[in-house]
């Protein structure tokens, strides 16, 4: 067991660190899913978005303003979005809002494609997360063991926030029913904003972290984590924030591991790792076949 | 449904018969490199797939979002039954592995068996999926579709797939022949008339009784089921149908394109197939081949000249670059999906009665009565 571990360590430990990343990705789905019933098929352009703007901006500015500015800006992308495409369909049918959601997803990217002219952009190296450190004879990026800490930090500061600020317990509310916290005087559309400006900076960090180890931004990069990470937060049940957590740490690890799989099980040559993506969506099938509520999600009340 | 009238149905069969014979004759006079062509052939095998998914999601209900997967198999079975014995033999297409279906069979077997195909991988996914709710489902085929490409491009499946190569040497459109002759069918009418064939099957299955019952089901879940309507069974019939179209439609792509890969059908496909659904409007099957055509028209020929530098005489290689006409496209898309969710033609048809009508009420108000009164 512990040599197995050793040999592998270096697809676990990034294993660990991707799923952090894909943990902020899914908090942002899983609290939009909670309190508009909406699978936001655009958030992962958002991180697509942040990570192109952090390229941009970091080529003309220094790394201690660029930054805050990528923040502000990813935030601001996730309001208006919210604003433009989601709020005019507030009473339509829920497959219009998803398919006002494709449209935005299919609109930045053919954006992002636009002002890119399709190519591949070098990200920039944040510095003290790109170092590279030894641990336990396999060396990684700081940013490796960055992740997971700032993850959970983040995760228990959102938590708090949920627990005692007014706006969390207006998001708790709008949650569990949508109509009758209308009706107690609740602000449906401050809520739901806050929700997507929460969703968003998460979404940002999660793309520093996450381009940091991959290096390059294209116009479609944010499409397969995207869709992992919702599945991640039906994983772990939607609407739970532990659960989108747990759940993207799973997936992270596992599709790491079947990345490395020619090593670790010893066969199948690189066949592996075109199964790595196709496996998140055979857990995602299975999961909603056995326990459709996922792993932390409340009992399933029919709202329809 | 209205019953429509003899007179309304003949009309509707001469306006059909009228747009192929056109195209007959435009395909005898016109330049064959002509870009009407590469719209007219792309359209209709769009229309086709884009029909077969208005089946599921306007007039059954269901949020499915597979469609790109089950053109792929299409696509993948048809190259695989079509491509010569001799070619499968030699290196130029299976170069790393060795080809493991010795047989070729015609273009018409081909195309059957790659809906056939889809159809088959359909009824095994509908069993788990379809007993998922709206947006679970829509994520849930997103996930098959990711799954169904992952199998084709693996490599252990090589000898039948050819992994992720590109497939190519099969039959295609240049390949097709009028029945017991050798004498060339033109391509874009060969094109016409088999997703023709296809829509008007998808119309009469609409207007069956399974059709009534397919739009109880959209309508109202729990009273269609109340009615006698087996729920299940229904719904798997309506994605079976539909995947079995979408496989042909995949497979009238790769005799288009001349060569297939399972790398293009991603998940960006089918959003694009569902854009096209709305544009038309959802429930709609009339609108739906409107739409894809013009979806077509300005994707490949009108909106060139934003992707060229050029367009509507003004001259800026800077704005006009590439990627600008999809970036256009998006935003007009964007307009239609939140200021005309109903799209072209809302779930309304093309109907003779209608058009009478309509001009009618600018000329003569008082005839516009009558004109309604065609139906019987």
């Amino acid at each position: 067991m512990l040599d197995f571990f050793h040999a592998n360590l270096s697809y676990i430990l990034s294993g660990i660190s991707v799923g952090g990343q894909y943990a902020l990705i899914a908090i942002g789905y899983t609290m939009v899913y909670g309190i508009l019933r909406l699978i936001n098929f655009a958030h992962g352009d958002v991180f697509m978005c942040a990570g192109l703007m952090m390229v941009y901006l970091s080529a003309s500015l220094p790394m201690t303003a660029s930054i805050p500015l990528v923040l502000v800006l990813t935030v601001l992308l996730g309001f208006i979005i919210e604003r433009a495409a989601y709020k005019p369909l507030r009473s339509a049918p829920r497959m219009s809002v998803m398919i006002s959601a494709i449209g935005v997803s299919y609109l930045l990217q053919n954006a992002a494609l636009y002002f890119t002219g399709g190519l591949a952009k070098v990200y920039p190296t944040i510095p003290w997360l790109s170092q590279t450190v030894k641990i336990w004879g396999s060396t990684t990026k700081m940013v490796t063991l960055v992740t997971p800490v700032l993850t959970i930090i983040l995760v228990v500061l959102l938590s708090l926030l949920i627990k005692y600020t007014k706006v969390g317990m207006a998001m708790r509310a709008v949650s569990k029913d949508f109509e009758t916290s209308r009706l107690m005087g609740i602000r449906i559309n401050t809520v739901i904003s806050a929700t997507f400006v929460i969703g968003s900076f998460l979404a940002a960090v999660g793309s520093m972290l996450y381009f940091t180890n991959y290096a390059s931004v294209t116009p479609i990069s944010g499409s397969m984590p995207g869709l992992k990470c919702f599945v991640a937060a039906v994983f772990g049940g939607i609407g739970s924030i532990p659960g989108a957590v747990i759940g993207a740490f799973i997936i992270g690890i596992a599709e790491n591991i079947i990345k490395g799989g020619s090593s670790i099980f010893g066969f199948g040559g690189s066949g592996w790792t075109t199964f790595s993506d196709a496996f998140t969506f055979a857990l995602l099938i299975i999961i909603l076949v056995v326990k459709p509520t996922g792993l932390f999600g409340e009992k399933a009340t029919d709202k329809a | 449904m209205k019953k429509k009238s003899k007179a309304e149905l003949w009309l509707a069969f001469g306006a059909i018969a009228l747009i192929y014979i056109a195209v007959a004759i435009l395909e005898k006079t016109v330049n064959a490199n002509s870009i009407i062509f590469t719209v007219l052939k792309k359209g209709a095998i769009y229309s086709l797939v884009v029909v077969s998914m208005n089946l599921l999601n306007g007039f059954t209900g269901l949020f499915s979002l597979g469609q790109a997967g089950f053109m792929l198999i299409g696509a993948y079975t048809y190259a695989i039954f079509t491509m010569p014995t001799e070619i499968k033999l030699t290196e130029s297409v299976y170069k790393y592995y060795e080809a493991a279906v010795k047989f070729d069979t015609g273009i018409f077997i081909g195309l059957i068996c790659a809906g056939l195909m889809a159809a088959l991988f359909a009824a095994l996914i509908g069993l788990p999926v379809l007993r998922l709710k709206s947006d679970y489902l829509a994520i849930a085929t997103i996930g098959f579709a990711e799954i169904i490409r992952a199998i084709f491009q693996w490599d252990v499946l090589g000898p039948i797939t050819n992994g992720a190569n590109v497939m190519r040497e099969y039959l295609d459109l240049t390949d097709v022949t009028i029945p017991f002759t050798k004498i060339p069918f033109p391509p874009t009418l060969f094109v016409f008339v088999a997703s023709g064939v296809c829509i008007a099957l998808i119309v009469l299955l609409i207007n069956s009784s399974y059709g009534r019952a397919f739009k109880a089901i959209r309508d109202d879940e729990v009273a269609a089921e109340a009615m006698g309507i087996n729920l299940f069974k229904h719904k798997e019939m309506s994605f079976v149908i539909s995947s079995f179209f979408a496989g042909i439609s995949g497979a009238l792509l790769a005799m288009y394109q001349y060569t297939v890969q399972a790398a293009q059908f991603k998940s960006a496909m089918t959003y694009e197939i569902l854009l096209i659904v709305v544009i038309g409007g959802i429930g709609s099957i009339s609108g739906s081949c409107i739409a894809s055509f013009l979806y077509i028209a300005a994707s490949e020929w009108w909106l060139r000249g934003l992707d060229m530098g050029k367009f509507l005489g003004i001259e800026s290689a800077t704005v006009f670059r590439s990627g600008f006409r999809r970036f256009v496209f998006s935003i007009i898309i964007m307009l239609i999906v939140l200021f005309f969710s109903r799209g072209l033609m809302g779930d309304r048809e093309i109907s003779f009665a209608g058009l009478i009508k309509r001009f009618n009420k600018h000329a003569k108000p008082a005839k516009a009565a009558k004109g309604g009164g065609i139906d019987g």
